[in-house]
């Protein structure tokens, strides 16, 4: 992952939490596929599973492999679930203005980047979704920058070096944490006095 | 350098540290359920690895169980399924399960304090947000996504970033009739379902000491509700005397060898947080939420807030969308609003004290005739203490439905769902839109509050009960 250009899809809600990008009662799978399937169930489908048609998945206007949602996108349940459907459903990209923190590492560690910009950058972002559904934007990751294509918008994002390296390059935590097993082991054994672990 | 609670217990769990990148963090224990591990199992057999300290692993069937005849194989096929996964995992990677059936199974965050696995000064962590509750004891805990499942499985540590720490400190006494469920959906209302993001919190002051061990892990249980990755409390004489005894505590030596450990965590005198917030117990009343995230919450005899220039443009759009879910009134008063279900339990407020408070105002009064009222015991000991106290007689009198331990109607994953439209006063520790079910509306309470409504079939005050 280094260059995503895409159109996107606006989701101007705060506060999205877990729950609504993917209902518990969805959670019994034991892979990580099929998720996108129900992913926003609730504000996607009715009762008898009919498409809601106001929503902005169902609605032709906006596609794309960019999400763009309110402040504080992936509150409430650390279910890596919600990740799992976003990407399933074939997002790359979450735009808002502040991400819950299990999120933002569930995200990362399936390769979803978010992208965090200021509340004034995603209210352009919204405004300009607004009149121009289809305009594109590039997200370039070794420049930390979204950029729009056609309007003037560009916005820098955070990411920690580490986690950086691993998306740009494929790398997984438990292949690193693997690697440092001897160092583990060594410290585990280093502990003087272990009450922690007292099992029958 | 003067140290918190949290520092004292960070720095001692570091594998390694290394700048731009996350720390390596030992984790003492690691609790493990049916619906965030199966994936993270497969991990590990993708990559041919076994659990690496199967003794730290501690697994049980909360979320998804049936809380109706436990005894009998599960009806819904998918959540079979994936409670036979579970037992499948614990049985080739050698992992103990208690599972349905075992006496100690139970809500993740119920059973570890109850068994004595949680303890001061250790690392915890769990695929479950709520993990925050073991910090109660006087631990760093909290919830990891399913990646990080394997990496705990994998390597008994995980990667993190050190958060930054924030004190919360609550003083003076409080009023009769309010307890910490109230504490803490206050502070939430105060703080925002967002306010805490990026910070460990502590919790502190006279009214935190006060209140007992199941009060502490209530608060710290929904720290995550506005945002922190956990809460915790330093242990204090209190702790040790929950925890003496408990199956899975030292004992004799090792025990006082512990304690006198655990006496050197709390907090350094002038130790510095990078945010303090501060918050008088007497200025908190009985509280409720009525919107769609637990920072939308007010004390109950207040009305709800209405469209005025006070608000900020996304204040009110979120407003709006939630009282539209929610069929409220801006500026209504929420004493008096017709509920439809009761439900008592989650890992907030499942344990023994809450359905003693809960007892205390049903013993001897009947639920109103349209109201459907469910316990569910946060484990089979509390299930098991209820009835030895003969509290479940006091709920059959009362016309309430005692079933067995689990997650049940907090986030309507097995069959106990709130329908869509019904209002369901509920002691959980979420009011998203659809958590409780498709439609339903969620608002939250203290088990008093919960059990002066189940009487009055409206939103009550608990005190005019007690």
């Amino acid at each position: 992952m280094q260059l995503i250009k895409s159109t996107a899809v606006p989701l101007p809600i705060e506060n999205i939490d877990t729950d609504q990008i993917i209902p518990a009662r969805f959670l019994k799978a034991t892979t990580r596929e099929g998720f996108g399937e129900n992913l926003f169930r609730d504000w996607r489908f009715d009762v008898a599973g009919k498409p809601k048609r106001d929503f902005v998945l169902n609605d032709s206007t906006h596609k794309g492999e960019i999400l763009v949602a309110g402040r504080n996108f992936g509150c409430g349940s650390s279910r890596e679930h919600a990740a799992w459907a976003l990407v399933d459903y074939g997002f790359r990209v979450v735009v808002s203005s502040f991400f819950a923190d299990i999120f933002k590492s569930n995200a990362l560690n399936n390769y979803l980047l978010p992208v965090q910009i200021t509340d004034e950058e995603l209210k352009h972002l919204f405004a300009i979704l607004e009149t121009d559904p289809k305009a594109e934007f590039t997200v370039d990751l070794s420049q930390q920058i979204l950029q729009a294509t056609t309007h003037r918008l560009q916005a820098r994002f955070d990411i920690s070096p580490y986690k950086k390296m691993c998306l740009m390059n494929g790398f997984d935590d438990v292949g690193y944490l693997i690697s440092k097993k001897s160092m583990i082991t060594k410290y585990d054994q280093s502990r003087e006095f272990d009450y922690s672990n007292i099992r029958k | 350098m003067k140290k918190t609670l949290f520092d004292k217990i960070w720095d001692s769990h570091v594998v390694r540290e290394e700048e731009g990148f996350p720390a390596i963090l030992y984790i003492d224990a690691h609790f493990i359920h049916e619906v965030t591990s199966p994936q993270a199992f497969d991990g590990l057999r993708k990559r041919g690895i076994p659990v690496a300290r199967v003794d730290r692993t501690w697994a049980t069937a909360d979320h998804n169980v049936p809380t109706k005849d436990q005894h009998l194989p599960i009806k819904e096929l998918l959540s079979r399924k994936q409670v036979e996964m579970l037992e499948k995992n614990c049985r080739e990677f050698g992992v103990e399960l208690f599972g349905l059936g075992h006496p100690w199974q139970g809500i993740v965050h119920v059973i570890g304090p109850e068994l004595g696995v949680t303890k001061p000064g250790m690392t915890i962590v769990c695929g479950d947000s709520h993990t925050s509750t073991h910090g109660a004891f006087g631990s760093i805990a909290f919830g990891i996504g399913t990646s990080e499942v394997e990496q705990v499985l994998a390597s008994q540590s995980i990667l993190q970033y050190k958060p930054k720490t924030m004190k919360i400190e609550v003083n003076g006494m409080l009023k009769k009739g309010v307890v910490a469920k109230d504490i803490i959906l206050y502070i939430i209302s105060k703080l925002s379902a967002s306010g805490g993001t990026g910070y460990f919190v502590e919790y502190a002051g006279s009214a935190i000491r006060d209140l007992s061990m199941e009060g502490r892990m209530t608060i710290c249980n929904m720290s995550i509700e506005m945002g922190a990755r956990g809460g915790m409390i330093a242990p204090d004489e209190k702790t040790y005397e929950y925890m003496k005894g408990r199956t899975f505590m030292p004992k004799g030596k090792a025990w006082d060898e512990a304690v006198s450990y655990w006496k050197t965590l709390p907090s350094d005198d002038d130790a510095e947080y990078d945010r303090v917030e501060v918050f008088d117990a007497a200025d908190i009343e009985p509280m409720i939420t009525y919107g769609t995230n637990p920072g939308m919450g007010i004390k109950i005899n207040e009305r709800l807030p209405i469209h005025n220039e006070k608000l900020s443009e996304s204040e009110k759009k979120q407003l709006k969308k939630s009282l539209e879910y929610m069929g409220l009134e801006e500026g209504q008063p929420i004493l008096g609003q017709k509920v439809d279900y009761v439900f008592f339990g989650s890992c907030t407020n499942s344990r023994i004290e809450d359905f003693r408070l809960a007892a205390q105002i049903l013993k001897g009064r009947k639920k109103a005739d349209h109201i459907e009222a469910i316990l569910v015991p946060g484990s089979t000991q509390v299930l098991e203490q209820a009835k030895k106290e003969g509290l479940d007689t006091i709920f059959a009198d009362a016309g309430f439905e005692l079933r067995g331990a689990g997650c049940s109607a907090c986030l309507g994953m097995n069959e106990d769902k709130i329908p869509p439209g019904k209002y369901c006063v509920s002691t959980s520790n979420r009011n998203f839109e659809g958590r409780q079910g498709p439609g339903a509306r969620t608002m939250l309470v203290s088990p008093l509050t919960a059990a002066a409504t189940a009487i009055t079939g409206v939103v009550t005050d608990p005190r005019e009960f007690l």
